[in-house]
């Protein structure tokens, strides 16, 4: 669904006024007259193709559909610890989907002031798409916050006997860290939330300052508020929940490379002290989305500064990672790829991170195309490519099948070659200063003229990912049916959630314990005795 | 590395520190990119499972990714204190007397850049949102003395060059954002908040103004003009909009 968004806009970017083929008479002529996308469509499309994407396709995969599936498994708990807690956090993330999707049929259509919701616009926008997007976000909040008290009771109460803290898969170290951000980030857009509720509705001027006037006529509110609060109340979840996007990611990719490396995970504790730092500083670099607001030296040079912190816990994880394969014995199955692809993608997301979070290079680069590709190659090779690699590596465990080989590496070089298309000309387009959200892609600007060009490629790039998509898609439901019979534990893997599920369950060892020297096989399950 | 980049033509004074910063930011990048980049190969041809079928239980020894750590943090430190931060400091910290300066206000509203100068007596007239009207933009109340001389444009913006200039930034409706791409200058213009800004302009040329923050429909539109010209060809430009408001 929010892919489907993105192909529309970038049909759009590519060919600015043209009527979308094929699916263009579905939008309707309020949205699209004779299948041409109007601003606001076009608008609506980039704010929800965002919001979906973040909080109702990577949050709840990564975090509620991988999280609560292997954390018990992996630390051999029965269950988690409140199952109907669980069922809660289900019906309120079903809520908050079907709002958030339902709004597009509303009159005025689904909100279109961009994912982050700056007021005024989003105080002011007509319609009521933008009171649904805010009661949307009320119910995926909720979930959130329910799963992750359940992630962390889980965590702390259920280990089985033996497991210690040390001896907990990364993974779980991921998703533990993950929760405790959910838990402190997510209340404070709550809040925000439902400010700009009332602000909506209720006539409150909580983000709208005086003397507003708005179409030339002065705005007949109290006013007294600040525009500013929300950006403050939206950074301190939105960054945090970055790291809700990136830490799940890079506890598959962990869990992966060290089995088919077939050796322990290199600084496994130094990589767990990483994410706990990874998870407070995330807390106090909000702010680095907003240097252009009218920061003086002392606050932007503090954000500069943590920014910069904040980047060395990521960099040891990363090349931890690199630094695994060093001695390896690697095994380049289907899963292997797309979490050894992870490293440099993710790698050139987050070293395009730091001219955007040193607010000097932030002038020429803030809100430019820049910006667009430095977060998708988080996101999209980075954080989408290791789901992936986790639901080919996983598969056989939920299923008792295999995911078909070659279709997997056709879907993994296609989705590849794809990203890299779309989304690295970004940077040039944006160090020549196109701006985001623009409906027409720039072409209204003489300084984009020379770098318009590259969008037909991109989007064609776009709408061959999507086709890559196709493999993928048959290949998970195929399997499904007929896939080839899946050994108890077809990767030889040591961590429990491939061991037979017993009553009395007892942890031995530490996680990644592969070609330990003189052991008779090339891995030692976690769960068996010493030199059993 | 900076014509690599290919960002818009520098045409104010501090465009060399941002562009200089960019540069080296973006060394630094491709060199940890090449480095671990091809480590990243090298292993994986190396540790291919064909080439080393036995995994070795310890890996890597050696304290070396402490050292590399290390690097990355202090380049990361020298980035911050010897560019970013001065750089940045120097922007937003060290404005220059408004006497010596051309001072100008530009108040942004759905989906125009309104202009507003001085005029010859420096001060800029009295302002008022009850007398906001279509032929009013800015709802200056011209019966006040000091705005009597003043000049107003809708997208027009005339600078002198070689001369400090201050911008007085403010925003009638939504979050704007002024841009200005040769000049090396984006402000956010939040609503609710006066907002200097400020360049030296050191090439004549005309170019656009573009908005960088999502404002609504018209976002995309939101374009205006700005001209560096010689301070002659800008006193003659300000003489002739002096007439014409005298008509």
């Amino acid at each position: 669904m929010g892919f489907t968004l993105v192909v529309i806009i970038r049909w759009q970017l590519a060919y600015p006024g043209s009527p979308v083929p094929y699916i263009g008479s579905l939008f309707g002529t309020a949205n699209a007259p004779g299948g041409i996308v109007l601003p606001e469509f076009y608008n609506q499309l980039g704010a929800m193709h965002g919001t979906i994407m973040v909080f109702l396709g990577v949050v709840p995969l990564a975090v509620g559909a991988f999280g609560n599936y292997l954390i018990p498994l992996q630390i051999g708990a029965p269950d988690m610890a409140f199952p109907r807690l669980n069922l809660a956090s289900y019906w309120f993330y079903l809520a908050g989907g079907t709002v958030m999707l339902a709004s597009f049929f509303v009159p005025g259509g689904a909100a279109n002031n961009g994912w982050t919701s700056y007021p005024p616009l989003s105080d002011l926008a007509p319609g009521t798409g933008q009171t649904w997007w805010l009661v949307g976000m009320a119910f995926l909040i909720n979930s959130s916050l329910l799963g992750a008290l359940n992630f962390i009771t889980t965590v702390v109460q259920l280990r089985a006997p033996g497991m210690t803290w040390f001896r907990l898969p990364f993974f779980v170290w991921a998703q533990f860290i993950t929760a405790f951000l959910l838990l402190l980030a997510f209340p404070p857009l709550e809040g925000a939330a439902i400010l700009q509720g009332m602000d909506r509705l209720a006539g409150t001027s909580f983000f709208l300052p005086s003397g507003l006037a708005v179409s030339g006529r002065p705005l007949g509110v109290a006013g007294g508020g600040s525009a500013l609060l929300w950006q403050h109340l939206f950074w301190f979840l939105a960054h945090p929940e970055v790291y809700v996007l990136i830490l799940p990611a890079m506890g598959i990719v962990a869990e992966i490379v060290t089995n088919n490396t077939r050796k322990p995970l290199w600084g496994y504790r130094v990589m767990v002290y990483s994410l706990f730092a990874l998870g407070f500083l995330s807390f106090i670099v909000w702010a680095h989305h907003m240097f252009l607001t009218g920061m003086g030296t002392a606050v932007s040079a503090f954000f500069q500064t943590t920014t910069m912190i904040v980047s060395i816990p990521s960099v040891v994880i990363l090349s931890s990672l690199i630094l695994s394969l060093h001695g390896g014995s690697i095994r380049f199955t289907t899963p292997m790829l797309f979490a050894l692809a992870f490293i440099p993608m993710f790698g050139i997301g987050g070293l395009t991170g730091l001219p955007l979070g040193l607010a000097t290079t932030d002038i020429p680069l803030h809100d430019t195309a820049y910006v667009v590709g430095h977060f998708h190659y988080l996101v999209a090779p980075g954080t989408i490519f290791a789901l992936f690699a986790g639901i080919y590596h996983w598969f056989p465990r939920l299923t008792g099948r295999m995911m078909n080989d070659t279709l997997g590496r056709i879907h993994f070089a296609g989705s590849l070659v794809c990203m890299n298309v779309i989304f690295m000309p970004m940077f040039v387009q944006g160090l020549a200063g196109v701006n985001r959200r623009l409906w027409d892609g720039g072409a209204e600007y003489a300084h984009a003229q020379g770098v318009l060009s590259l969008n037909v490629p991109m989007s064609i790039a776009a709408f061959a990912l999507a086709f890559f998509q196709l493999f993928f898609i048959v290949n998970l439901f195929a399997s499904l049916k007929a896939g080839r019979q899946a050994a108890a534990n077809p990767w030889s893997a040591t961590t429990l959630e491939w061991q037979a599920a017993t009553s009395s369950l007892r942890v031995y060892r530490n996680p990644y314990e592969y070609s330990v020297p003189g052991a008779s096989a090339d891995f030692l399950p976690q769960h068996l005795p010493a030199d059993a | 590395m900076l014509q690599w980049l290919g960002l818009p033509a520098a045409a104010s004074a501090h465009a060399g520190d941002v562009d200089r910063t960019l540069a080296l930011v973006h060394w630094l990048m491709l060199v940890l990119f090449a480095g671990w980049g091809l480590f990243f190969l090298y292993v994986l041809v190396r540790f291919h499972r064909r080439a080393h079928p036995v995994a070795s239980y310890h890996g890597l020894r050696g304290r070396w990714s402490t050292w590399l750590e290390g690097g990355v943090l202090a380049a990361e430190i020298a980035l911050l204190a010897f560019f970013s931060i001065p750089v940045w400091s120097a922007r937003v910290d060290a404005f220059p007397p408004e006497r010596g300066s051309t001072v100008v206000r530009v108040v942004a509203e759905q989906f125009a850049w309104n202009v507003h100068y001085p005029g010859p007596d420096g001060r800029f007239g009295r302002t008022d949102i009850s007398l906001l009207g279509p032929a009013n933009p800015l709802g200056l109340d011209r019966t006040d003395p000091a705005a009597r001389d003043d000049v107003t444009t809708i997208n027009q913006l005339h600078l002198p060059v070689d001369r400090p200039v201050i911008v007085y930034l403010s925003s009638k409706d939504m979050v704007h954002s002024f841009t200005l791409p040769q000049m090396r200058v984006k402000q956010d213009v939040v609503p609710g908040v006066a907002q200097p800004v400020w360049f030296t302009p050191t090439r004549t040329g005309a170019w656009e103004i573009a908005c960088s923050q999502l404002c609504g429909l018209g976002h995309y539109r939101m374009r205006g003009f700005y001209t560096i010209e010689t301070q002659a060809a800008y006193d003659a430009w300000l003489a002739e909009e002096a007439a014409e408001l005298a008509q």
